[in-house]
């Protein structure tokens, strides 16, 4: 951690109840721009927004009575910076429906440079065509390097370029948080 | 980590650690620099392959822009084919370069067409070869390539045992504890002795069999060479099948040459379908549901009954299918992390 950092390298933005409220209304605000359940697929981007959206889809059931469809994309084998990567792993992409003519949510924990969820649209276009794709996400971060914004945002958060944004929950990370670290490193 | 004992089954070839650690591999030339844990995570990323490969387009852009040449000094089917489509499926470029007519069987004129090859700017090269360690003559003086061993000689067959394995982990749900009988001419096999590393590393129980001439002497009687904490020394070998496959969860024959009778290993081929072919009597032994498996190309008849090379114990066309997904995960794995970092992505 960079000692000459008056803050403390870890601060919350969003606790347990602020997760929650924010899924529940995006859950809300889905169902409303989409006018119900019909022909809607929750994508989850692996490995968060997975969760993310089975979170969301029983949101989604216990206002309408109705869930929609899960699926999970993995958008490792689509992304553009495959050599810097070092030891990615994959994992299955499970589409129990046919994507095409769906009105698609996916579904991230963090946005940030964009790149993640360019990788996600081809993914999800090599699977068919669907009707439409919409974009939620629990915190967005700024700093896009494509045009891409999101539909439904959790929270907007300014970040600068050496913090790292970190989603946990309980399901993957023993807590049930958002963070800021401070990365101890010079930003290129 | 890495297994320091190579010379295990009489093998010389290695002495050097070809890979900077195993989460970043540059070469896959044998399972004995593979821990466990790397294993099971090439496995769950052929999992992953798997799906790509179910789709009605079986086409992903994760490797464009890549070149992959498979160099094949020896005549193969199923494992340059399934590494070609591996590739093809991938969106690399994939070369096939054929050495027939050529006079390549010298170390030398390999190195300098490896040399030739990395000059052109490939990333990887698959390379099938008589001789034992030529995988790992090109893997020591290509530093801008990666090798993978798709057979060398008599010793190491590294992606015919994953695909193996993910076959078998798919089938049983789990490898730890697993009752698995290799029947047949393991000592003249490279896919039993890579299978040998991998299976005892993720905790099978690995079971020989078959005639005492074809047996592996470091794992015959008293084990002489074997030290005691080598992998190895907890394989059993029992010449007499029907004792050995009792309880089998995995019945895996292995092919049997036809030349190996000729230069006096055998006595006569009857007497080895008599005591050693793979049927359904003898299968009827080993646990229920237990897997056969064969890889390939088959002598049907010969180390395997034709029924139960086609009978619903057999797992042998899955094992091709997956031989596919296992390369794509190898080839994703090696070209992937290669350069230097490039951006920041959450």
């Amino acid at each position: 951690m960079a000692p000459n950092s008056n803050e403390r390298p870890e601060r919350q933005i969003m606790d347990a109840q602020e997760i929650q409220r924010s899924l529940s209304r995006i859950a809300h605000e889905i169902l409303e721009r989409n006018r119900g359940v019909g022909r809607l697929v929750l994508v989850g981007i692996h490995t968060r927004g997975v969760i993310l959206s089975q979170r969301l889809a029983e949101n989604i059931r216990r206002f309408e009575g109705s869930q929609p469809p899960l699926a999970e994309l993995d958008i490792n084998l689509y992304r553009d910076d495959l050599q810097a990567r070092e030891n990615p792993r994959v994992r299955p992409t499970k589409f129990p429906v046919d994507v095409r003519g769906k009105r698609v949510v996916l579904v991230d924990d963090v946005l940030f440079t964009g790149r993640t969820i360019r990788a996600a649209l081809d993914a999800l276009s090599d699977l068919g065509r669907p009707r439409q794709v919409q974009l939620a996400i629990l915190v967005d971060r700024g700093h896009r390097e494509l045009p891409i914004r999101a539909d439904y945002v959790g929270k907007n958060v300014p970040t600068s370029l050496d913090e790292e944004v970190k989603v946990r929950l309980t399901e993957t990370d023993q807590a049930e948080d958002v963070i800021i670290v401070k990365l101890g490193r010079e930003v290129k | 980590m890495t297994t320091p004992d190579s010379m295990a089954l009489g093998n010389d070839a290695r002495d050097m650690a070809l890979t900077d650690s195993a989460s970043n591999r540059r070469n896959v030339l044998d399972l004995d620099d593979f821990s466990a844990e790397e294993i099971f995570s090439v496995l769950d990323d052929t999992g992953a392959m798997v799906e790509v490969l179910g789709r009605d387009i079986k086409k992903v852009p994760t490797l464009r822009g890549r070149v992959v040449v498979t160099m094949f000094y020896e005549s193969s089917t199923r494992t340059r084919i399934s590494f070609e489509e591996a590739g093809k499926v991938l969106s690399a470029d994939v070369i096939n370069m054929s050495s027939s007519g050529s006079s390549v069987d010298k170390g030398e004129s390999l190195l300098n067409t490896g040399l030739t090859l990395q000059a052109m700017g490939v990333d990887v090269v698959v390379v099938r070869h008589p001789h034992a360690g030529a995988p790992y003559l090109l893997a020591r003086h290509l530093p801008k390539v990666s090798v993978i061993n798709a057979g060398d000689g008599l010793h190491a067959h590294p992606t015919q045992a994953l695909l193996d394995m993910y076959t078998m982990r798919e089938k049983l749900g789990s490898l730890s504890g697993a009752r698995v009988v290799i029947v047949g001419d393991v000592l003249h096999s490279r896919v039993a002795r890579s299978n040998l590393w991998g299976l005892t590393k993720v905790g099978a129980q690995v079971i020989l069999s078959g005639p005492t001439t074809l047996m592996p002497l470091d794992l015959l009687g008293g084990r002489g060479e074997l030290e005691e904490d080598h992998p190895f020394a907890q394989v059993d070998v029992d010449t007499d099948l029907d004792r050995a496959i009792q309880g089998a969860d995995v019945v895996m024959a292995l092919r049997l040459q036809s030349e190996r009778q000729h230069s006096g290993f055998l006595p006569s081929l009857r007497e080895y379908i008599r005591r050693w072919q793979v049927t359904e009597e003898r299968l009827g032994k080993a646990n229920p549901g237990a897997l056969v498996m064969h890889p390939g190309p088959m002598n049907e008849g010969v180390e395997i009954s034709t029924s139960l090379a086609h009978g619903d114990s057999s797992v042998i066309e899955a094992q091709v299918t997956n031989g596919v997904a296992v390369r794509m995960a190898l080839l994703y794995r090696l070209c992937a992390g290669q350069g230097n970092r490039i951006g920041d992505d959450p």
